[in-house]
């Protein structure tokens, strides 16, 4: 199944992805060509089949609502690529 | 002894330091020796954490000579931490320029454990981006280059991890395995590398992939190292939601190798067109010496393991995709200094901070879960994936364990299939069904192809892990593969 160019810019926008012209160009034949191997899929007859999202039975996790020790401001804070009096910072989001 | 202290087991090296026979402080110089002399060649290291080893090991040997009492079962034992394990103030880069400079503010709950034991963290290995890629040459950094042949690769995605145990750079490492990224360098380094079972090592402080597949495990130049590195990572922990809850089984080795009573099975499909005929011509005479050993075996059919590897790449890519969304450049890592807006800045980050095989994984993933794709193909892939689960539970109502070949081919060179994406992922399908089914495995060294490694794989059944050591350990006994070791090891280095 071939890709247009026009639906990998679009996916990469869904992605918040930049992509330079060559990127677009080579990922519009790689990703066309793997889809084309797992489109292989479809040989199965799945009508019947649940699906697996996990492998573990999984269920919610509860404990009781107590206060307890976590990471410290300053050390979680001195990773960030901006930052001001405690907050994390961002280009304006807003117009105007 | 101190010298030549590198090339002891870790087992060996925690009997000699509870005696007072060797020091903490001895046996890190010996590894960062080593380290220094043949890492400049191979490369597997991101980051070497001497200082704070050192540091560490002068405590280990105060509280050693204070009469501490017990001190763990990996008391002065080197061990090396792949780059996505986070590190208290260790740098952990996933070999990517997205977290090139991150320095984590906590340690993932198996280096919390593995210093409870008394390990000592030496460094951190380098690897694929963010875990994906079968090669190590998706390393944004230098690739890892393997011991046994500088020219070839070392397999991946853990690449450092596997050519830091073949080199005796570590006695042993942890390593994550989400396709065959535990297994597959170590049956190319000829190590032995454990995929535990799902769920049964805590994933908290791991940088996911692809969480409903990702897991931690050990590799060690023996099965005896291999199994005592996972009795101290794995058991229950609350701040991993997937977390199985449980302790593994006590794994029993010693006494006299057998397999008597033992069912084995051999499925077909691993064996196909596309396996080395020297590798093959391995496990036909590894198989022989299981039936030597005393166990039954058997051929044996999965008949959708050829749609296992379509199913995968449409599920590690679509959690990857959900779980990479956290690189944006806010909180921690990279951020692009050229932002106008918040979606430039998003966008730019992204497209510096990320290699080629990441995006391409991102894309795919994005697009199998888009608005009207994802029926046809994440939906698909999950019912595949229980066809996957099926025909394994089929097998193991008449089979202990499935013996497989851990790679149909040997370590290639370097660069040979970095413009095949597709011929890439192709390798890895003796391994990915294994995640998919959420199964522990083992990979043991059986023997040469090529002049390279070539590793077996055993595959049980959930929470048989200790199992699973046991057969291979038998195996390890009763043969020398094991014992090889890379030209690099020659001269009494």
């Amino acid at each position: 199944m071939a890709l247009t160019r026009e639906q990998v810019e679009h996916v990469a926008r869904l992605a918040r992805l930049g992509l330079t012209e060559e990127e677009k160009e080579a990922f519009t034949v790689q990703l066309s060509r793997i889809l084309d191997h797992v489109n292989r899929l479809e040989e199965l007859d799945t009508r019947n089949v649940p699906p697996t999202y996990h492998v573990v039975a999984l269920q919610n996790v509860l404990r009781e609502d107590e206060p307890h020790q976590s990471l410290d401001r300053d050390k979680v804070m001195s990773q960030a690529p901006a930052a001001e009096a405690g907050y994390f910072k961002v280009p304006k989001i807003t117009e105007g | 002894m101190a010298g030549a202290a590198h090339l002891l087991s870790a087992t060996r090296l925690n009997r000699l330091f509870n005696a007072g026979e060797l020091s903490a402080v001895e046996i890190v110089e010996a590894f960062l020796n080593r380290i220094q002399k043949v890492d400049p060649k191979i490369n597997a290291f991101i980051t070497v954490a001497g200082e704070q080893a050192l540091a560490r090991a002068k405590k280990l040997d105060a509280r050693r000579k204070g009469g501490a009492g017990e001190l763990g079962s990996l008391a002065g034992v080197p061990i090396a931490v792949k780059d996505n394990i986070c590190t208290d103030g260790i740098r952990t880069t996933c070999a990517s320029r997205m977290l090139e400079e991150y320095i984590p503010p906590y340690d993932a709950t198996v280096v919390e454990r593995l210093q409870a034991a008394g390990a000592i963290i030496i460094g951190k290995t380098n690897m694929d981006e963010f875990a994906m890629g079968s090669s190590g040459e998706h390393s944004a950094m230098q690739p890892t280059r393997n011991p046994w042949n500088l020219e070839k690769i070392p397999g991946g995605s853990s690449s450092g991890s596997a050519a830091a145990v073949a080199a005796a750079e570590a006695p042993a490492a942890l390593g994550s395995d989400t396709g065959g990224s535990i297994r597959q360098p170590a049956a190319m380094c000829g190590v032995v590398g454990l995929k535990p079972t799902y769920g049964l090592v805590s994933r908290h402080g791991v940088v996911a992939f692809a969480s409903s597949l990702d897991q931690v495990g050990p590799l060690a130049r023996n099965v005896e190292d291999c199994a005592r590195v996972f009795e101290v990572i794995a058991g229950p922990d609350r701040r991993d939601a997937t977390n199985a809850g449980r302790y593994p089984q006590p794994v029993k080795l010693g006494g006299e190798p057998s397999l008597k009573g033992v069912r084995l099975g051999v499925p077909r499909e691993y064996f196909g067109s596309g396996i080395d005929p020297e590798v093959k011509a391995c496990l036909e005479e590894a198989i022989a010496h299981l039936e030597e050993l005393g166990a039954s075996v058997e051929e044996c059919s999965l008949p959708h393991t050829e749609y296992a590897l379509s199913a995968f790449y449409i599920i590690a890519p679509a959690e990857a995709s959900a779980n990479l969304a956290r690189f944006d450049g806010v909180r921690y890592g990279y951020r692009t200094p050229q932002a106008g807006t918040l979606n430039e800045m998003y966008e730019k980050t992204r497209q510096e901070g990320f290699g080629a095989e990441v995006k391409r994984r991102i894309m795919i993933g994005t697009y199998a879960l888009s608005s009207g794709y994802y029926d046809a193909y994440y939906k698909k892939a999950q019912q595949v994936r229980t066809l996957v689960v099926r025909d394994f539970a089929t097998a193991f109502a008449k089979y202990d364990a499935l013996v497989t070949p851990t790679s149909p081919v040997p370590a290639w060179n370097l660069g040979e299939k970095m413009d095949d994406p597709l011929q890439m992922y192709l390798a890895d399908v003796c391994t990915i069904p294994v995640n998919l089914a959420g199964l522990p495995a083992v990979s043991v060294p059986c023997g040469m192809a090529g002049g390279m490694p070539v590793g077996m794989q055993l595959i049980g059944k959930q929470f048989d892990d200790p199992k699973l050591l046991q057969y291979a350990w038998a195996f390890e006994k009763t043969t020398s593969y094991h014992e090889a070791r890379p030209a690099l090891d020659q001269g009494g280095q």
